[in-house]
């Protein structure tokens, strides 16, 4: 008995540290920030009062009705919805030639060429914006080339720098590692031999590719979606170095919000839509892939 | 024999194009002799003799080191401890608690923070910034260690257990000189992490409180100079030795899974 309590206690002694600081650290400030979006902003911004001078309990649900109600918020969420899909889908497209062409390397360059995926995503996050700055530039090369095939064309010159376009493409560029590592992990995995038996059979490479190959990958790809979509959704410092005026996605408002504005319930709400949006994501990518393995499996 | 398509290697070719020019590009232009990011005008150094001489830049790398030595050591002890503790035991709510944060839109996590500390009354600076690096870089470290127990071979422990070792005195002689790689990596990562962030640093400083990402920030939002590409390529010189130097003492890390037994 001594013993059994003795071990129970060496456990909890491992494990209670981290998951006390954890449990302060994160999951009470999430339960706070739940909590905040139903109370009203105080004049001067952060919270009101809890109980005011009438002794008048401070709980409501003003800036939920607010989000649902003022169509400029729902179409801030549906721009970055759609910013988060373009992303995933270019991503998707550089990603799977090159997840193929890793997998089919020879042992000896695979570890190395997958390294070299993911070596950019260790630098700093801002330092990969800004080198967009320079490229996308009015000064430098990528601009006075546009400018100048489109003055062919008679038209007049447009900036690329804060534009949607320097924003999506830094977009993809942040988030092309997490395409390429599940896409690469699933294609790994085939069995050479079915690609094999289909050649035999006649099958053209392209038939190989789209019948057998792809619809195998379809885990990994739908991995490196939710991987590269959630993220996106989110992001902030993106639309803020590189946007224009009209690039504001959810990141910005609930920066707005809370640094700005400082209305903290509202700004609660919105991110606990974001919190929930990821959320609901993350879990129906978890369903298709764990359907997707199963029905490859089968 | 497997047949590599042209039309497949010039995509990739691409796709590395695609990642690596831009940075290649920020450090070509750090010896630049012109204040345009445009166009190569000569070889000069002298962005990084101002750089050297610019205080706040200096100040930012303090704090910057400053928050990363304590939130890398504090989270590599509390992260090794959730990694064993994940490893051994059954646990339901740990396991999300250090998935979540990882998972989670990183501005979520800052300005749930942001709120936290200004209701506690904790003055937003180093101490708050260092409080939640050190809780978004406990679970990079957990990973890490429990993939590293995972390849390890657990009887050894047992053994020493077997032989009359305390669980404290068979963790300090055996696990843990086992482990240590995998300790030490998550160490290098949870202080390549710290130093590197940005967006929960950005909600968390407060006004006085600047840090390296958040000096580059504030010089970038004004205007596009050759000092950011100087600090920038020195930032990435840094994290490149420290990440090559987790990568050597926890290869798995930079592998495809099921290799991890190294």
């Amino acid at each position: 008995m001594a013993n059994r309590r003795g071990r129970r206690m060496g456990a909890w002694l491992v494990s209670g540290p981290p998951l006390v600081y954890l449990l302060v650290f994160f999951a009470a400030p999430a339960l706070i920030m739940v909590l905040a979006s139903f109370r009203s902003p105080a004049e001067f911004g952060g919270l009101a009062p809890l109980v005011d001078e009438a002794g008048k309990l401070d709980l409501n649900v003003d800036s939920y009705v607010r989000f649902f109600t003022e169509t400029v918020f729902m179409r801030v969420f549906v721009k970055s919805a759609w910013y988060a899909a373009l992303t995933t889908l270019t991503c998707l497209l550089l990603a799977y030639p090159l997840a193929t062409l890793i997998a089919k390397s020879s042992a000896k360059y695979r570890d190395l060429l997958l390294l070299l995926v993911i070596l950019p995503f260790w630098s700093n996050f801002l330092i990969r914006i800004y080198a967009w700055m320079i490229i996308l530039g009015p000064n430098a090369a990528l601009a006075k080339l546009v400018n100048g095939i489109r003055a062919l064309f008679g038209a007049g010159p447009v900036p690329l720098l804060f534009s949607g376009f320097a924003v999506l493409i830094c977009l993809v560029y942040v988030h092309l590692p997490f395409m390429v590592l599940p896409i690469y992990a699933n294609l790994e995995k085939h069995d050479q031999a079915l690609l094999d038996a289909a050649q035999d059979l006649g099958a053209t490479a392209w038939q190989r590719f789209w019948r057998i190959t792809f619809p195998l990958s379809l885990p990994g790809v739908f991995a490196g979606a939710a991987l590269v979509f959630i993220p996106a959704l989110g992001i902030f410092a993106i639309p803020d170095i590189l946007g224009g005026p009209e690039d504001t996605l959810i990141g910005n408002l609930i920066k707005q919000q809370f640094l700005e504005t400082r209305d903290w319930p509202f700004g609660s709400v919105l991110s606990i839509a974001l919190t929930v949006a990821a959320l609901v994501l993350a879990g129906i990518a978890a369903w298709v892939a764990r359907r997707g393995s199963g029905a490859s499996r089968a | 024999m497997r047949r590599r398509s042209p039309w497949l290697r010039a995509a990739a070719i691409f796709a590395y194009a695609f990642l690596y020019v831009p940075l290649l590009i920020v450090v070509v232009y750090s010896f630049n002799d012109s204040r345009l990011n445009a166009e190569w005008v000569g070889f000069t150094l002298d962005w990084y003799r101002k750089l050297a001489s610019d205080t706040q830049m200096l100040t930012a790398a303090g704090n910057s080191l400053v928050i990363g030595l304590v939130a890398s050591f504090v989270s590599t002890v509390l992260g090794t401890m959730a990694g064993v503790a994940m490893h051994r035991q059954r646990l339901r709510l740990l396991p999300i608690l250090i998935f979540a944060p990882i998972a989670i839109p990183e501005i979520l996590m800052g300005v749930s923070l942001l709120i936290f500390f200004v209701l506690l009354n904790v003055t937003l600076g180093l101490v708050s910034v260092a409080l939640a690096h050190i809780a978004f870089c406990i679970g990079f470290v957990a990973i890490v260690v429990r993939a590293r127990l995972a390849g390890m071979d657990e009887t050894l422990t047992e053994a020493a257990r077997d032989c009359g070792a305390s669980p404290s005195r068979a963790f300090r002689y055996v696990t843990l000189p086992l482990i240590m790689p995998g300790v030490i990596a998550g160490a290098l990562m949870a202080f390549t992490l710290s130093i590197d962030d940005f967006v929960i640093t950005f909600f968390t400083a407060g006004a006085g409180t600047v840090t390296l990402p958040l000096q580059i920030y504030s010089m970038i939002k004004i205007s596009v100079t050759p000092e950011v590409n100087a600090v920038s390529t020195l930032l990435m010189l840094l994290t490149l030795l420290l990440i090559i130097m987790a990568a050597k003492l926890s290869p798995s890390l930079f592998r495809s899974e099921g290799e991890a037994s190294t």
